[in-house]
């Protein structure tokens, strides 16, 4: 089930002109600004589809680049997120793209800073609605409906057992999980969500975990 | 995940089953998924409905979008309805005036409430609020048209799409009236039967309305569109009401809209490259905002 409330339908309270084009890719921004965990230093965003030929109408840019400096759909900050994005010494490029992609409304974002890089597309897919389908190379389908615990680990065995052990011990239930790696043996990626809030004492523990080696999260 | 109605046919068998309005099968299947109590579930839609009558105060007044394409239709609508010349009665302009200042607010980058996209934001509240008048709803019952509006627009987003990019205009102000419609027919107090008769007789009537946006912007045509989304809103509501019903069963007329949005080339599923964005016009009004640099590579402070 893509839309879960009725607020994906009566809503979001937002700022224009488009719901996918202006809320969706807000939203594909917060969510790339929360797993990274910071303000990136750098964005390098590639547009798909009716993303890349409508981009500038219906302000796609600028709500993605909001999102990534944290803003609301509703934040009338997104107006001049272009302008806020320079004061912190952001930098940012637009790329459309000519190929076709899954989804018509598109963005894969590449963010970084001296620390860290990420990668992750994004898919709008109508009314505000948006999902992760794509993060560092993993394929995964995050919604943002529920709180979610995104783990980097070594593909190893035993680990899924110790992680979903320490969420069980909180008496926190998990919705929905998937497990990707890129080869056997090595990186691989966790995508738990929980019904539950996720508090810092749960993310603590499961970074002491053997073999864990990265922990984000996206709260609801 | 547990739902308790997942098509139209399910919503409204539970709601005469159990006696109740689709309204508040909807506000039950909400605590059910969310968790959340009634009290903050109704809160929310209490402010979403103010942020909706905050955009028409606003759009009633006039505004103008940055690009010039759209804006002070709203204005002219309500004068003319004031000079007692208008055709189709002033429950329909005050609908079509309503539903235009919501998008030309929108089109302004204004707050909107998307309903069940910002592109066809108006339909819904338009047609509320020019409803208000003739049949003077409380609050509480305003609130309770836009959970029945949004349990309809649940059943098109999961089982077809609101997404003009992927279904074109049909599954935008397509969806905003045929909702609007079944939302109209509880507040005047017809049984949910006649709001999903309502809900198919307007969607049928939007099936096929391609996405076109000139220059890619949410104002050509988009703010007409809802002018006569909410007028078609109101048409279907009373065709129901009067005891005209669909042939085709409402969820078939949905699965028909999904397929017919399959179906769409891209250039009409709001890529601007066909329908009213590609006439000569489109494209002048087009090349005038962005200048012709638009789709090269666009480089920002870096």
């Amino acid at each position: 089930m893509k839309y879960r409330s009725v607020f994906d339908i009566i809503g979001p309270v937002m700022i224009g002109p488009s719901s996918s084009h202006t809320a969706g890719a807000a939203r594909i921004g917060r969510v790339a600004r929360t797993l990274f965990g910071r303000q990136p230093e750098w964005a390098r965003v590639h547009l798909y589809g009716s993303f890349a030929e409508t981009y500038k109408g219906h302000g796609t840019d600028v709500a993605i680049i909001g999102g990534l400096l944290d803003y609301d759909t509703f934040d009338e900050r997104i107006k001049s997120a272009f302008a806020d994005a320079e004061k912190l010494g952001m930098t940012f490029e637009f790329i459309p793209e000519e190929e076709e992609a899954v989804h018509p409304n598109t963005a894969r974002l590449v963010i970084g800073d001296s620390e860290g890089v990420m990668e992750l597309t994004g898919i709008s897919i109508g009314g505000g609605t948006m999902e992760v389908v794509e993060l560092n190379g993993f394929p995964l389908r995050l919604s943002g409906h529920y709180p979610a615990l995104l783990i980097v680990h070594n593909d190893r065995s035993g680990v899924i057992a110790s992680v979903s052990n320490a969420i069980a011990k909180l008496n926190i239930n998990i919705a929905h999980m998937e497990v990707d790696r890129k080869e056997k043996g090595e990186m691989a990626l966790m995508v738990i969500e929980v019904d539950q809030m996720i508090d810092a004492a749960l993310i603590n523990e499961l970074e002491s975990l053997p073999n864990v080696t990265q922990v984000s999260t996206l709260a609801n | 995940m547990d739902v308790l109605f997942s098509n139209v046919k399910e919503l409204v068998a539970l709601a005469e089953s159990q006696n109740k309005p689709i309204s508040e099968i909807m506000i039950e299947q909400e605590i059910l998924i969310t968790k959340r109590t009634r009290e903050e579930i109704i809160a929310q839609m209490d402010n979403n409905l103010t942020v909706m009558e905050k955009a028409v105060e606003r759009g009633l007044q006039g505004v103008h979008s940055a690009s010039g394409l759209t804006g002070g239709d709203a204005v002219l609508i309500q004068k003319y309805m004031a000079s007692g010349k208008s055709l189709c009665g002033d429950v329909v302009m005050d609908a079509v005036s309503k539903a235009v200042a919501t998008n030309e607010v929108n089109a302004a980058m204004g707050t909107i409430c998307a309903t069940p996209t910002a592109g066809a934001a108006g339909i819904v509240p338009g047609t509320l609020f020019a409803v208000k008048n003739k049949l003077n709803p409380t609050r509480e019952q305003m609130i309770n048209y836009l959970f029945t509006s949004g349990a309809f627009g649940f059943v098109v987003a999961n089982n077809a799409s609101i997404s003009g990019a992927a279904g074109g205009c049909q599954a935008e102000t397509g969806s905003a009236g045929s909702m609007a419609a079944a939302a109209i027919v509880e507040m005047a107090g017809g049984t949910p039967q006649q709001s999903a008769e309502a809900f198919s007789i307007v969607m049928k009537n939007m099936l096929g309305l391609v996405c076109d946006p000139v220059a890619g912007l949410v104002e050509v045509p988009c703010v007409k569109r809802n002018a006569m989304g909410a007028a078609k809103a109101l048409v279907g509501a009373d065709m129901a009401l009067a005891g005209v019903v669909s042939r085709i069963p409402t969820d078939e007329v949905i699965e028909a809209m999904h397929k017919i949005g399959k179906s769409m080339p891209s250039a009409l599923r709001e890529t601007a490259k066909g329908g009213l964005a590609a006439t000569p016009t489109g494209k002048a009004l087009e090349a005038k905002i962005f200048g012709k640099d638009k789709v090269d590579s666009d480089t920002v402070n870096s």
